[in-house]
C-alpha cells in the first residue's frame, strides 16, 4: 500500500450503503440506462445525416442529461462504469465484466 | 479516442452453454462479414472522407461496431465457458480447443483467422460507400442464417436479433451519407480570375 498524505484533492465517497438500493431498484436503473444509452446511440447515427431536425436534437438534449443523472446516481452506490468516475477508492476491479454478466 | 463503458449495449445472459452454437457464432466475431471487419473498415475509410456527413457516419458506425464485436465475443464466451473437453470435441469444437481452448479468437466459422483481405480501403468515397451498404446486408444476412442455426435458445436469439437490426440501421445511415457525398461531387464549380474581366 502506497500512503500520499500530501494529496490535495477532494475527497470523492462513492461508497453509499449498497443496502439502501435493493437489488431490483439497481436491475430497474441499470436497464434504465441502457435503454437511454442506446436511444443516445440511434439518435447520433440519425442525427449525423439529418443534422437540422430539430425534434431529434430536442430528444437528444432530454435524453443525453437524464442519462447523465441516471448515470452518476448509478456509479456513485454500485462502482464506476468508465475510468472518468471519480471515487476515493479504486472499485473499477469490484464489478464483474460485462461478458460475466456485471452490471447487467 | 475511446472511452470504454463497463456495460453491453444490448444485455447478454445465457443460462445454458452450447458450444455447438459457438462454433457457428465465432464468425462474426473474426469472420468476412463479422463486427470486426465492420469496425476496422468504417473506421479506417473515415480517413478518406470528403465531407463531414460520411466521417461522421463512418467514424459512429465504427465506434458501434466494437460494441457489436464485444456482444458478439461474449456470447461466444458464455456458450463455452466452464464445458468440459469431451463434450466441446463432441459438439464439434475439438478443433478450435486444440488452438485456443475456450478463448474468444476472430475467426470465420470455417477456422480461418481473421484477414485484412476481408475489408477494402479503396480512398475513394464512393466506391468505400457502396462497400459498406454490400457490407451490411452481408453481415445482415449472416446473422439471419445465425437465427436459424440458434432457432432453440432464446437467450442466444435474442441478442442475434438486435444485432440484426442494427445493420438494417446502418445500412439506411450509409445510403443517406452515399447520397450526400454524391451530392457534393456533382456540385457545379464556379472560379473566378480577376483577369476575366467579367463585369
Amino acid at each position: 500500500m502506497i500512503d500520499n498524505k500530501d494529496c490535495k484533492c477532494e475527497e470523492v465517497k462513492c461508497e453509499e450503503n449498497r443496502n439502501e438500493c435493493k437489488d431490483n431498484k439497481r436491475e430497474e436503473m441499470i436497464e434504465k440506462i441502457k435503454c437511454l444509452n442506446f436511444a443516445v446511440i440511434e439518435l447520433g447515427l440519425y442525427l449525423d445525416t439529418h443534422p437540422d431536425d430539430q425534434r431529434a436534437l430536442c430528444l437528444h438534449r432530454e435524453y443525453t442529461k437524464n442519462l447523465k443523472n441516471l448515470k452518476d446516481m448509478y456509479q456513485k452506490v454500485y462502482g464506476p462504469l468508465s475510468i472518468y468516475f471519480p471515487c476515493n477508492k479504486w472499485r473499477w476491479l469490484e464489478e464483474p465484466w460485462p461478458w460475466e454478466r456485471g452490471n447487467f | 479516442m475511446w472511452t470504454y463503458n463497463k456495460v453491453l449495449e444490448y444485455p447478454i445472459n445465457i443460462k445454458t452453454p452450447n458450444p455447438r452454437l459457438a462454433k457457428f457464432i465465432i464468425s462474426q466475431y473474426g469472420g468476412p462479414d463479422g463486427e470486426l471487419a465492420a469496425s476496422l473498415r468504417y473506421l479506417s475509410q473515415r480517413f478518406g472522407m470528403p465531407d463531414q456527413k460520411s466521417k461522421a457516419i463512418l467514424n459512429d458506425i465504427g465506434t458501434e461496431e466494437l460494441a457489436h464485436l464485444e456482444m458478439v465475443g461474449t456470447i461466444v464466451h458464455q456458450l463455452t465457458d466452464g464445458v468440459d473437453a469431451g463434450t466441446i470435441e463432441r459438439e464439434g469444437l475439438g478443433a478450435y480447443y486444440t488452438d485456443h481452448g475456450t478463448g474468444v479468437y476472430p475467426q470465420a466459422a470455417g477456422g480461418w483467422p481473421w484477414n485484412a483481405a476481408t475489408i477494402a480501403v479503396k480512398g475513394d468515397p464512393i466506391a468505400d460507400l457502396q462497400e459498406d451498404l454490400a457490407a451490411e446486408q452481408k453481415a445482415r444476412a449472416t446473422y439471419e442464417k445465425l437465427i436459424d442455426l440458434c432457432a432453440d435458445d432464446p437467450d442466444v436469439l435474442d441478442p442475434l436479433r438486435f444485432l440484426r437490426e442494427r445493420e438494417v440501421v446502418h445500412f439506411q445511415r450509409f445510403g443517406e451519407a452515399l447520397r450526400g457525398v454524391q451530392d457534393k461531387l456533382a456540385e457545379k464549380k464556379f472560379y473566378m480570375n480577376k483577369n476575366m474581366k467579367c463585369e
